[in-house]
């Protein structure tokens, strides 16, 4: 690869103005050409004539064309060009006796930055992209790139808004005097595929509603491996269900059977009644329960073999100045 | 160290689509095929280094929010994973190295 890796080539870039590069400055050195470059592109032949290039040119108000002939870019036609055969009187001639041949082109996986200093260097005002086969790829102005800087930085000013917006507590704008969001799941018993499906949703919700990421993650560690016990051990599946409110989430994982034979042992670090099938699949480590309870504040298992078991699970959430319920 | 370098160094194959991982610093790594066990084990940012391949794999990864998943011993995971990898913003990467010589590696490029 003959890209050059530093990602400021040409200037000496010290600890002490390195905070002063703007973030525009960075993204042209970030962008590439082929991130912004207009790939919708209008083309002639050599054999086109002056006066439809000229129709071309008003038609889609651009300042210049590429001549092409069997996907092999041969020159460039403008409007410069357009007024020499004008001046000639010749406006009914082809193409290409008054287009450029020494066309000076990008390449598609330069920096923008690289491509601006060829747009200073040669004063055009459209250049073509070239990809690394040397096949005509796109065309690229300056108003590309503008549009792309932007892109990029409507792009980075949404994710900010996002990151600030989970900083916050959980329903901190929503006014009542007790807010409850009520999340169900139905786990299939057997559908390893579908496992961590819910954990998965219910983390990625908790992060939206503004919880704290590490209380998300414990929650949503917490639900996989009830998750995952309703796949690995039950004969009909069960119901995940998360009760959210601000001062507590509270979890519950409720099966119809076949029930847990002893409770005080399964919940050993250690022990499991996986079977060697499941085990290979990396679970049964026999430490679904365990990990459960480091992860919750608050622990509670009721089970009957025959007739199936609850686990309710609770995670308590720091005070933001909300009216205390009793749970 | 970035995940690119750490990719070009150990040669690893990148089984979902690939995006700019030079902005990717991953910030340690944990080694296990128990999902439990990595769950608890595995810091947010983490290298995980694994045997396992199938679908809860991606699973784990996103929960704990693995920097990316090296899948070992060429335990090349099905395509309807790697589907699922994309869909969640997992990394899964693949190599023949056994798990033991990718976390060596690694600790001795300073992934510590």
């Amino acid at each position: 690869m003959n890209e050059p890796t530093h990602r400021r080539q040409g200037r000496v870039v010290t600890d002490q103005n390195a905070h002063e590069i703007s973030r525009v400055e960075e993204l042209s050195y970030e962008l590439k050409v082929f991130d912004v470059m207009s790939q919708d592109m209008t083309i002639v032949q050599p054999d086109t004539k002056i006066t439809e290039v000229l129709q071309l040119l008003r038609k889609r108000r651009i300042s210049g064309m590429p001549v092409v002939v069997d996907h092999k870019m041969i020159g460039l036609i403008s409007l410069e060009d357009v007024v020499h055969a004008l001046s000639d009187k010749n406006i009914d001639a082809a193409v290409k006796t008054y287009m450029t041949t020494e066309v000076m082109t990008v390449n598609d996986y330069d920096s923008v930055v690289r491509a601006l200093e060829s747009f200073t260097r040669s004063g055009y005002g459209r250049l073509p992209v070239m990809d690394k086969a040397g096949q005509l790829v796109g065309m690229l102005t300056k108003g590309d790139i503008t549009r792309g800087i932007l892109n990029s930085l409507q792009k980075d000013y949404q994710e900010e808004e996002i990151r600030r917006y989970r900083a916050s507590h959980l329903f901190e704008d929503i006014d009542s005097d007790r807010t409850t969001l009520v999340l169900r799941y139905r786990i299939r018993a057997g559908d390893f595929n579908q496992g961590g499906q819910a954990s998965s949703s219910i983390k990625r919700a908790l992060k939206r509603l503004g919880a704290n990421p590490q209380i998300a993650r414990r929650c949503g560690i917490a639900i996989y491996e009830a998750e995952m016990n309703l796949i690995i051990h039950t004969n009909d599946g069960g119901i995940i269900k998360v009760e959210v409110e601000a001062h507590r989430i509270k979890m519950q994982a409720i099966d119809t059977g076949p029930g847990i034979a002893d409770v005080h042992k399964a919940l050993q670090a250690g022990y499991s009644t996986a079977s060697h099938k499941v085990r290979e699949l990396g679970f049964g480590a026999g430490m679904g329960l365990v990990n459960i309870k480091r992860c919750v504040d608050d622990f509670d298992i009721e089970s009957n073999p025959g007739m199936g078991t609850r686990l309710i699970m609770k995670i308590y959430l720091p005070h933001n100045n909300k009216t205390e319920d009793t749970a | 160290m970035n995940l690119q370098t750490i990719i070009k160094e150990l040669d690893l194959q990148v089984l979902t689509t690939p995006k700019d991982f030079t902005k990717i610093i991953p910030a340690g790594g944990y080694v296990s095929d128990l999902l439990s066990c990595v769950m608890v084990g595995a810091e947010a940012g983490d290298l995980w280094i694994t045997l396992q391949s199938h679908a809860n794999v991606v699973a784990v990864a996103a929960l704990t929010e693995a920097a990316a998943t090296i899948i070992t011993e060429n335990a090349r995971p099905d395509d309807s994973v790697i589907e699922k990898a994309n869909s969640q913003d997992v990394i899964l990467l693949l190599t023949p190295q056994a798990s033991y010589e990718v976390a060596g590696k690694l600790w001795n490029l300073g992934i510590k």
